[in-house]
C-alpha cells in the first residue's frame, strides 16, 4: 500500500515534469500566456517557470498558468498486464496490397525508438515452392493465443493479457532467449547491445517497451500504448496501401484507418487464413490471400535502398529477374 | 587388482600424491589457471560491451555456450550411470574407477551451469529464476532438476568419501599441514568403522546409488525437453528425452577413460588399473555408442524420409554447410570407438584411449550441429545482409570460456586428487562381497 502511494506519487512528479518539459518547449500554454484568461485559472503559486512560446519567444509565466499538455504517459507495468477489459484484438494484413512500401516498418521504428537493424515488423519476400507466386509478407508478432513464448519463459517476463496482447518486460526479462527459439515465426528480436537510438526518458511501460534495456528481448506490442488511447497502432496508420487491418474480435470489426469492415466477412470474402496453421500457435494475426494483386511483386523493388534490397536478392526467383 | 589390498599399501602408494606437489603439477595448473583467466577476461568483457562480442545473434540465439553446458552436464553422467550401476551391480572391477567416475560427476555438474549463466542477456537477474519461478517452463524443471542433481551427487560423492577421510585422519605418518589433517577430522564425522558405522554406510551408498541414476536421467531428459518442447524443425523430436541421457551415457563413459589413461600414467598407477579396467568400461562404451548410433540413425532417418519440408531442409544443411562435422559426429564418433573395442586385434590401452578421445569429442561436435543447424533454419527464411546474422561462428570470447571451463574441470580434478587419493582405499581394502551377498538380500 505504502510503496503504491509511493510510486503513483513518483508517477506524477514524473508526469508533471514531462509536461512542464514539452510545454516550455512546444509552447502549450501559449493562450494564456497570449493574455486571454483562462478558464480554470488556478490561484497563482508566485513560481514562474521560464516557456517558449509559438514563435519562439521565451517568457517568463506563473505556474499556475501551465496546463498539462495531451501527452498520455503509458501505463506502468501491473496495468500493462492486465489488459484493457471486454477487448480482442485482431489484426488482417492484406497481402493483395502490399508493395513493400516499408512504412510500417518505419513508423515503429520511430515510435518505439529502434535502431534500424532491430526490426519489430519485418516485410519478408516469399515464395512458398518453386512454380507458386511470390508474395511480400508483412510479419509483425502474431499475438498468439497458444503464445509458445509465454509458455517456456522461466521468469513471466513475457505474459499473454487478457485483450489477447503479447507483451514482454524488459524489468523481468533475464534474457535466456528460450522464447526467441520458441517462437516459430521468428518475431523477437534481442538487445545485443546498448541501443543506438536514444531513449526517451520516460517510466519504462511493457506496452510500448521503451525505453530499451540491454540483454533483454523485445518485439512488436501491437501498439497497446496506442490501444489505450483508442488509436489504431502505427504501421496500421503509416501503410499508404491500407494493407493492414485492425480491430476487435468481440466487436467483429477491423480497420485500416480508411475503410472499416466485418472482421468475419473480410475473411469470408477474402479466404483469411493464418500462416502456419499446422503448428497450433493459434495467431491472431490473419492474412488474405494475393488474389487480384494490386501491384506487381516486382513493384516492391523500387526505390529501396541498397542494403535492404540485398536482404531479399538471394531469394528472387529468376522469373522476376528476367523482366 | 580384484582382491583386498592393504590400506598400508594403498597409502604408501598414494601418500607423495597427498604430501607434495611437482613442478609438473604446479606447471599445468599455473597453465590452467592463465586459461581460467583469459575467461574470466572475455566474460567481464562480455559483461561490459553486451552480447554484441559473441557470435550469437537474432536467429542463432543460442551458440557454444548451451553447446558446452549440456555437454558438460552430459560428461556428469560418467558418475551418476556407471559408477552409480556398478556399485548396484557390485562389479568387483569397479573399485579402482569408481572413485574417478564420482569426482567428473560432480566436478562437470558445478562448471555447465555456468554456462548458462553465460548465456543469460541479465546476469544480474539471474535470482529472478527462484523469486519469480514459473512451473511451467523447462527451463524451471531444469532448475529444480539440476540443484537436486547436484545435492545428489555431492551426498553420493562424501559418502564414498567418508570412510577414506577416517583412514586419512588415523593415519598418522601423513606429512600434511595440520590444517589439512583438522579437515580430514571434520570430514570424518567421528567415523571410526563400528558394525553401525560400516551398514549405515553402505546402506546410504545403496540409496544413492539408485537415486542418483534416477536423477541423472531426469536431468538429462529435462535437458533434452528444453529443445523438445520448441517447434523448431530437428529439436520437435519425441526420441530426444532417451537420446540425450543415452548421449550423456556416451561422453561420461569415454571421459572416464582419458581420465583413468591419465591417471595411470601420472600418479603410476599400473598395476591398479589394468588393462582389463580399459576393456571393460572400453566395452561399456561400445554398448552404449552402439545405443547412441542407434537413436541418431533413426532420429534422422524418419526426419529424412517424411521429408516435412522443414526437416529436409535442415538435413539439407546438415550434409552442406555441416558435413564435415556430421560425419565426425555421427559416423567417425560412433564407429570408431565400436571398431576398436569390438576388435580384438585393436582392443589396447592407447587404442581405447584414443576411441574415448573421439568419441567424447565427437560429442562435443554432435551436440553443435544439433542447436547451431536448427537456430539458423527458421520456419521463416533468414532475409538479412549481415553475415553474422545469417551464420553463426563463436568468437573469440566464446572459445575462451569454453577452453576456461575445460580448464577448470582439470584444475579442479587435480587438486581433488592432492587432497584424496584417486583410488578409493576404503574400497580397495574392503573384501570382496560374497556372491549371496550380491545386489538384492
Amino acid at each position: 500500500m505504502e510503496d503504491d502511494r509511493k510510486n503513483k506519487s513518483r508517477r506524477e512528479f514524473l508526469k508533471f515534469g514531462l509536461t512542464a518539459g514539452a510545454a516550455s518547449l512546444v509552447g502549450i500554454s501559449g493562450a494564456s500566456v497570449a493574455g486571454k484568461p483562462d478558464r480554470n485559472e488556478k490561484k497563482k503559486s508566485g513560481r514562474k517557470v521560464k516557456v517558449l512560446t509559438p514563435e519562439g519567444k521565451l517568457v517568463e509565466v506563473d505556474e499556475s498558468q501551465l496546463r498539462p499538455a495531451e501527452i498520455e504517459e503509458p501505463v506502468g507495468i501491473e496495468e500493462a498486464r492486465e489488459g484493457l477489459p471486454n477487448r480482442k484484438f485482431v489484426m488482417a494484413i492484406d497481402l493483395a496490397k502490399c508493395k513493400n512500401a516499408r512504412k510500417c516498418v518505419d513508423a515503429c521504428q520511430e515510435g518505439h525508438y529502434l535502431p534500424r537493424d532491430h526490426e519489430w515488423m519485418k516485410v519478408q519476400l516469399l515464395q512458398d515452392s518453386e512454380y507458386t507466386h511470390p508474395y511480400w509478407f508483412p510479419k509483425p508478432c502474431f499475438h498468439c493465443d497458444q503464445p509458445l513464448c509465454v509458455s517456456v519463459c522461466p521468469v513471466g517476463a513475457t505474459f499473454k493479457r487478457n485483450d489477447g496482447i503479447v507483451l514482454v518486460d524488459n524489468q523481468r526479462c533475464i534474457g535466456c532467449k528460450f522464447c526467441m527459439t520458441g517462437c516459430p515465426y521468428s518475431a523477437r528480436v534481442f538487445h545485443w547491445k546498448e541501443s543506438e537510438v536514444e531513449q526517451p526518458d520516460v517510466e519504462y511501460s511493457p506496452e510500448t517497451n521503451v525505453p530499451s534495456q540491454e540483454g533483454t528481448v523485445g518485439k512488436c506490442v501491437f501498439c497497446a500504448d496506442k490501444l489505450r488511447n483508442g488509436e489504431l497502432p502505427r504501421c496500421v496508420t503509416a501503410c499508404p496501401m491500407g494493407v493492414i487491418y485492425f480491430g476487435d474480435l468481440i466487436e467483429d470489426a477491423v480497420t485500416n484507418g480508411t475503410e472499416t469492415v466485418r472482421f468475419s466477412e473480410l475473411i469470408e470474402e477474402r479466404a483469411g487464413y493464418r500462416y502456419l496453421e499446422e503448428l497450433g500457435t493459434h495467431p491472431t494475426v490473419y492474412y488474405l490471400p494475393t488474389v487480384n494483386r494490386m501491384f506487381p511483386v516486382e513493384s516492391g523493388f523500387d526505390g529501396l535502398e541498397e542494403d535492404i534490397y540485398n536482404r531479399y536478392e538471394k531469394f528472387i526467383h529468376p522469373r522476376l529477374k528476367k523482366k | 587388482m580384484e582382491g583386498q589390498v592393504s590400506r598400508r599399501t594403498l597409502l604408501e602408494e598414494f601418500r607423495p600424491e597427498l604430501e607434495k606437489t611437482s613442478f609438473r603439477w604446479i606447471l599445468l595448473f599455473s597453465v590452467c589457471f592463465i586459461i581460467f583467466v583469459i575467461g574470466i577476461y572475455g566474460l567481464i568483457r562480455q559483461i561490459s560491451h553486451g552480447h554484441v562480442v559473441t557470435g550469437m545473434r537474432d536467429n542463432v540465439v543460442w551458440g557454444v555456450y548451451i553447446v558446452n553446458f549440456i555437454f558438460f552436464m552430459g560428461l556428469s553422467y560418467a558418475g551418476a550411470l556407471v559408477s552409480g550401476s556398478l556399485h548396484l551391480f557390485r562389479s568387483s572391477w569397479r573399485k579402482p574407477v569408481i572413485r574417478m567416475a564420482e569426482l567428473i560427476t560432480v566436478i562437470s555438474l558445478v562448471i555447465g551451469p555456468f554456462f548458462i549463466f553465460f548465456c543469460i542477456g541479465r546476469l544480474d537477474r539471474i535470482h529472478y529464476l527462484f523469486i519469480h519461478p514459473r512451473i511451467q517452463s523447462p527451463i524451471t524443471w531444469d532448475v529444480i532438476a539440476i540443484t537436486t542433481d547436484l545435492v545428489g551427487c555431492f551426498i553420493y560423492l562424501y559418502l564414498s568419501f567418508i570412510e577414506d577421510f577416517a583412514i586419512l585422519r588415523d593415519y598418522q605418518d601423513l606429512n600434511v599441514p595440520k590444517w589439512r589433517k583438522k579437515l580430514y577430522k571434520i570430514l570424518a564425522l567421528g567415523y571410526r568403522g563400528t558394525p553401525e558405522q560400516k551398514k549405515a554406510i553402505k546402506l546410504s551408498k545403496d540409496i544413492m546409488a539408485a537415486m542418483v541414476i534416477a536423477i541423472a536421467i531426469i536431468v538429462y531428459s529435462v535437458l533434452a525437453w528444453i529443445f523438445g518442447v520448441t517447434l523448431q524443425p530437428g529439436w520437435h523430436s519425441t526420441i530426444f528425452g532417451p537420446y540425450f541421457v543415452i548421449a550423456a551415457v556416451f561422453s561420461g563413459t569415454g571421459l572416464l577413460i582419458i581420465l583413468m589413461w591419465i591417471f595411470r600414467k601420472v600418479y603410476h598407477l599400473e598395476h591398479y588399473i589394468t588393462k582389463r579396467h580399459f576393456v571393460n568400461v572400453g566395452v561399456l562404451l561400445l554398448i552404449v555408442s552402439a545405443f547412441y548410433g542407434y537413436f541418431t540413425f533413426s532420429d534422422y532417418l524418419t526426419k529424412w524420409y517424411g521429408s516435412v519440408k522443414m526437416d529436409s531442409i535442415l538435413i539439407d544443411k546438415l550434409f552442406t554447410d555441416f558435413f564435415e562435422l556430421f560425419i565426425y559426429a555421427n559416423y567417425i564418433g560412433i564407429l570408431i570407438p565400436i571398431i576398436i573395442v569390438g576388435i580384438k586385434r585393436l582392443r589396447t590401452i592407447t587404442n581405447i584411449t584414443i576411441g574415448a578421445i573421439i568419441s567424447v569429442t565427437a560429442l562435443w561436435v554432435n551436440r553443435y550441429i544439433i542447436v547451431i543447424p536448427t537456430l539458423e533454419t527458421p520456419f521463416l527464411p533468414i532475409q538479412d545482409t549481415r553475415p553474422e546474422w545469417t551464420y553463426y561462428s563463436p568468437t573469440w570470447i566464446e572459445w575462451a570460456l569454453t577452453f576456461a571451463g575445460v580448464a577448470v574441470f582439470c584444475m579442479l580434478f587435480m587438486l581433488a586428487s592432492k587432497f584424496v587419493p584417486i583410488i578409493s582405499v576404503s574400497e580397495m581394502s574392503e573384501p570382496e562381497e560374497s556372491e549371496e551377498e550380491r545386489i538384492l538380500e
